[in-house]
């Protein structure tokens, strides 16, 4: 995702955002809609059983969904909007970022935490509600989101701050009650104590520390004093319980007074139109209340999913799709790939006053095909959302806050101080939460607004609608020349790469979109990790009616598996080992030095070079992205000639280790996410759909297939980055250059089934 | 006309469609989320419950064929097996998104119902069933060990 | 017209009436008399019977090892599944965790009550028909059954049934249950002599 912006950015994003409010969107065709009381009174069919809920008494409800947990006890304690601290000592903290399993709840918990040394036992989270200006990710200016894997580096001293400040009130109301100096109070786990024997906990202290004047210096912790930040065992997940019993409540769970539940028939191909609908045989289902058209589609509403299910298969829906039946994404790669022999708009040039290049002495022409993916989270996109009272509210695993709140307020013709968003925690998501036009949030609005609010609903994508809606990372081509000179250096690198740009056409476009280039669709390209003499890069971005979306690590899925495999082709042709061709390429400085400081660790511990069993070959790729440092080796061998990855080595550099095991999850989570992609990930476009639309056909690695994964951290006092994606990009590289030592002829198009390296 | 279920030792009538899938019977009727849907053709595991203690992709099941069949759910699993499970689920803090656990639970507990010593093969076998889009498939593993250590130690779970 | 045109007659007539069928029926024992030999005609009968035998629907659940396969391309099941001790499939991820008694439309998953792979010996994928033959006659490899019970299993059996009644968008095995059964018999009358291949 994207990258922190300068102050001017950040202007220009928030006034882009804020004039999504302005626009009114004509398109808007509520106009046809067909409920199931209309059907029957003009049907004539009085007495029959009428499926749908009874309505509920209109009252605001302004709290989370009814299954949540009631609400707290008002706390006296509330130095500001990220703690409070109850008469029962329970510190909740509030998390501005969205949980998609990345453990940034626990992560954002620990910073408040370890400055108010709070007993974790006694700590409580909740997730905010949309207000840009207290909540914002600070990263990117006064936008509420989650995404480029900054929730924690964003945080890192805001949070921080924010526990320091409750602890220094606590601490000066306990001054205040024992009349003694607050430097001799001590706090250690919800507790206040002092030498002459007094003592008192966080609760009990709380009431007076709320009549206190927040101060604005606090200091903060010396690392050397974290007693949460850093430590192994000491912040087990808060969210594993709820997810283990059955408890934790997802957007699909949400229950409401009269809830209805929708699908949506959505086109069948990119850019196909309702022409005209059908809803006699759908409307008829047991359990349909609604069929509604919508600006998606169609949608059918009824008092559960298996009744809308049937009512959508019922629904005869007339397409126009003379526009879009034709899309077939093996044509347009043919056609990427002729475009790599045009040039371009220029992300790389060689810099005008640099020394004529050496003469090339060995050449590596490559071209490599990405395809599309798709984010299959576990839970399918959806959305709750509620008209009632003059209000909006909505219930979903949110990540792109504001966003979601502006096309929300649009799409209800509500100013936005009457929209309410209630953000859960989601079933994954990997980027597909966080998208341009706020699609599920967006559709279920419309939904709601169709049904003229009269009861609060569910829009669920099946998973069907989730695997074929687009928003994929889109195909790239990549082709490459690069050189050696007669001593075996890098002399040369001319790239050109083709694929749609994620944030063309979109809110943020002009603001990540220079010259031409869009930054994500060239990143781990340029700028690179390694210093490589006269780079030329060429970038075209065409359009497709495919949208286009992030997926996990975004620009590195890609390029990092070009850079690395490349950087083992060019070694292997100067005769050089992998590991000190890199080396010596690193660019100086301190990024240079970190990257390099992660590889030459997986070398160590990864057994780089020892004799392995006859059969297996090890591979290695490290990449840096999104500030964070990742190495991996990769063990491989070819049973029955199909590739198995046995051991994966990871050495990772992310600043501050806030949570180590929550690092070491996203590492080992990042492995398995990228195995997959490189196994079976691929989507392809026939007639203008979707060929691959479930798990049957869209594989998904399995546990049979899950190598050994082993994680070393770097101690490190860097400010802490993001460990989301990083883990991501070397994963695919390393396999790569493994099976090329292994013999395997070098294969550019993924994923691997198509070569038969898998099985499929 | 209704269905009666046994659900988590509780008897429970349905009235609807008989081919409902299991699935949507227990999250809406009855009210039970921990169950969740993830793909509706039986290839990812989330919708794994019990079914007289074998695991059932409850999307694949119409509930007309639950009459007197003992169902169990993952709010309603309540065996040492299962306790240990759990527990070795939160201490190895197994879970990152955690919307496929509850079905790896249910397979894990199933599994070591049967086979309180499931080798690394066993678990393969057992859980390939369910997908892990987060991959914590190396913790579910390790949480299987150390359940089925700590069964055997007789200190319980 | 000739005798074996008339029979061709017939069986194109037949074979338009066989519309609950795979598209294409299986021929009728009867359209084998014109083969004299008898053991020619015994083979004949059988390598028609392979059409059955050999169809996916069948090939899926007698795959030459402990993975069944699927689809039309036979490729191996996914996701992962194995025999298990019974041939019902591994502790915890059964046959019948995913598949129900019948075909289940809502999922698409096809089912029958005894829904399990053939036991090893029983393998035939990667084997000629004509080993599959022998395979079918031989009561160490055939679960013990005689020529009567082998007969009876081919032609009665409902999970032998399902193949010509898979639902979702698989293709049925080519003609019906009875022609099978028919085939079998005339099969077993003639000598059950074998393919050579």
């Amino acid at each position: 995702m994207i990258h922190a912006l300068d102050p001017t950015q950040q202007a220009l994003l928030a006034r882009a955002i804020a004039a999504q409010r302005s626009d009114h969107d004509s398109d808007h065709d509520h106009g046809a809609t067909f409920s199931r009381r209309d059907f029957l009174r003009s049907s004539g069919a009085a007495g029959l059983v009428l499926g749908f809920a009874c309505l509920p008494a209109c009252r605001a409800l302004t709290g989370s969904a009814v299954n949540s947990p009631a609400p707290p006890v008002p706390a006296p304690f509330r130095p500001n909007a990220f703690v409070r601290v109850a008469p029962d000592s329970i510190v909740t903290i509030v998390c501005k970022h969205l949980e998609m399993g990345q453990g940034n709840t626990t992560g954002l918990a620990t910073l408040v935490a370890d400055e108010l040394d709070a007993d974790w036992s006694l700590v409580r989270t909740e997730y905010a509600p949309s207000d840009p200006k207290v909540y914002n990710n600070v990263f990117y200016g006064e936008m509420q989101i989650t995404g480029g894997s900054t929730s924690i580096a964003n945080s890192f001293m805001q949070m921080r701050l924010a526990g320091a400040t409750a602890r220094a009130m606590l601490v000066a109301a306990a001054a205040n009650a024992w009349q003694v100096p607050a430097a001799e109070i001590n706090t250690a786990n919800s507790v206040l104590t002092h030498a002459s024997g007094k003592r008192a906990t966080y609760g009990e202290m709380a009431a007076a520390a709320g009549r206190l004047p927040v101060p604005k210096d606090v200091a903060l912790k010396q690392p050397q004093r974290f007693t949460l930040i850093g430590k192994q065992k000491a912040t087990p997940r808060v969210d594993s319980l709820s997810k283990c019993n059955g408890s934790a409540i997802y957007t699909i769970d949400v229950k409401l007074p009269g809830l209805l539940t929708a699908v949506a028939a959505f086109p069948p191909s990119f850019g196909a139109r309702v022409i005209s609908f059908d809803p006699a045989e759908a409307i008829r289902v047991p359990g349909v209340t609604d069929v509604v058209r919508v600006p998606e589609g169609v949608a059918v509403v009824g008092t559960g999913t298996w009744a809308v299910l049937k009512g959508r298969r019922a629904l005869k829906v007339s397409w126009d799709e003379s526009t879009s039946a034709s899309l077939n994404s093996d044509a347009v790669l043919a056609q990427y790939r002729a475009q790599t022999q045009q040039p371009g708009a220029p992300f790389a040039r060689p810099a005008e006053n640099m020394p004529a290049p050496a003469p090339l002495a060995k050449t590596i022409e490559a071209l490599y095909e990405f395809p599309f993916l798709a984010h299959a989270a576990m839970e399918p996109m959806n959305c709750v959302a509620w008209l009632h009272d003059g209000l909006l509210e909505t219930w979903s695993g949110h990540q792109f806050t504001s966003l979601d709140h502006t096309l929300a307020a649009r799409a209800a013709n509500l100013p936005m101080d009457k929209v309410r968003l209630h953000t859960l925690m989601s079933g994954g998501s990997f980027g597909r939460r966080a998208n341009f036009v706020s699609d599920y949030t967006v559709a279920a609005v419309n939904v709601a607004v169709a049904i003229k609010g009269r009861a609060p609903v569910r829009l669920q994508f099946m998973r069907e609608d989730d695997t074929g809606a687009g928003m994929y990372r889109p195909m790239y081509v990549h082709a490459i020349k690069a050189g050696l000179d007669a001593s075996g250096k890098l002399a040369g690198w001319q790239h050109t790469i083709v694929g749609q740009s994620i944030f063309a056409g979109t809110v943020l476009g002009s603001y990540t979109i220079k010259d031409g280039v869009d930054a994500m669709s060239v990143e781990g390209v340029f700028p690179s990790q390694y210093e490589i003499p006269q780079m030329r890069g060429d970038l075209h971005s065409p359009t497709l009616p495919v949208p286009p979306l992030w997926w996990r690590s975004v620009g590195n899925s890609h390029s990092a598996f070009v850079m690395e495999t490349m950087m083992d082709e060019l070694a292997a042709a100067a005769g050089k080992d992998p590991v000190a061709f890199r080396l010596a390429l690193f660019a100086k400085g301190e990024k240079g030095e970190r990257v390099a400081g992660v590889l030459k660790l997986v070398a160590e511990k990864g057994g780089w070079g020892a004799p392995l069993r006859s059969g297996v070959a090890q591979g290695i790729a490290v990449h840096e992205c999104f500030g964070t440092f990742v190495a991996q080796l990769a063990e491989v061998s070819m049973p029955d000639g199909k590739v198995k990855v046995h051991r994966v080595v990871c050495a990772v550099d992310c600043g501050v280790p806030v949570n180590p095991d929550v690092i070491r999850a996203q590492m080992e989570g990042g492995v398995g996410f990228a195995l997959s992609a490189l196994y079976y990930g691929e989507i392809e476009i026939k007639a203008g759909r979707a060929v691959q639309r479930n798990f049957d056909r869209y594989k998904a690695l399995r546990i049979n297939e899950m190598p050994n994964v082993e994680v070393h951290i770097v101690a490190s006092n860097h400010p802490p980055t993001g460990v989301g994606e990083p883990g991501v990009p070397p994963l695919a590289p390393a396999v790569a250059n493994a099976l090329a030592r292994l013999g395997i002829p070098r294969v550019r198009r993924l994923p691997l089934a198509r070569a038969g390296l898998v099985e499929s | 006309m209704s269905i009666t279920l046994n659900v988590n030792a509780t008897s429970r009538e349905f009235y609807g469609d008989p081919d409902t899938p299991l699935l949507w019977v227990i999250r809406e009727q009855l009210g039970l989320t921990g169950t969740k849907y993830g793909c509706g053709i039986a290839q990812c595991g989330a919708c794994t419950v019990h079914v007289d203690g074998v695991p059932l992709r409850s999307c694949s099941a119409p509930v007309a064929a639950m009459t007197g069949r003992a169902i169990t759910t993952i709010e309603g699993l309540a065996s040492r097996v299962a306790k240990a499970v759990q527990k070795a689920w939160v201490d190895l803090d197994v879970v990152q998104c955690g919307y496929c656990q509850s079905g790896q639970i249910m397979s894990a507990v199933a599994l070591l119902e049967k086979m309180p010593q499931a080798s690394d093969e066993d678990i393969d076998h057992a859980l390939a069933g369910n997908i892990c889009r987060c991959a914590t498939y190396q913790r579910i593993r390790a949480a299987i060990h150390v359940a089925s250590e700590r069964l055997a130690s007789k200190e319980g779970a | 017209m000739s005798v074996t045109h008339a029979w061709l007659v017939v069986i194109v007539l037949a074979g338009a009436g066989a519309s609950l069928a795979g598209a294409d029926p299986l021929r009728s024992p009867q359209s084998f008399s014109s083969i004299g030999d008898q053991a020619d005609r015994s083979r004949a009968l059988f390598v028609e019977a392979g059409r059955a035998l050999q169809h996916p629907r069948c090939l899926n659940c007698h795959p030459a090892g402990d993975r069944p396969t699927q689809k039309e391309d036979l490729h191996p099941h996914s996701p992962l599944v194995v025999r298990g001790l019974d041939n019902k499939g591994a502790i915890a991820l059964r046959c019948a965790t995913c598949h129900q008694a019948a075909n289940f439309e809502p999922s698409g998953v096809p089912g029958h009550p005894l829904w399990h792979m053939a036991p090893r010996e029983m393998a035939w994928q990667g084997k000629s028909l004509g080993e599959i033959c022998e395979q079918i006659k031989d009561p160490r490899r055939n679960g013990g059954k005689t020529l009567t019970q082998i007969h009876e299993h081919l032609a009665h059996d409902t999970l032998v049934g399902w193949a010509w009644a898979p639902g979702g968008h698989r293709e049925p095995a080519p003609g019906t249950q009875a022609q099978l059964g028919a085939l079998i018999a005339a099969w077993i009358e003639t000598g059950t002599v074998c393919p050579t291949r």
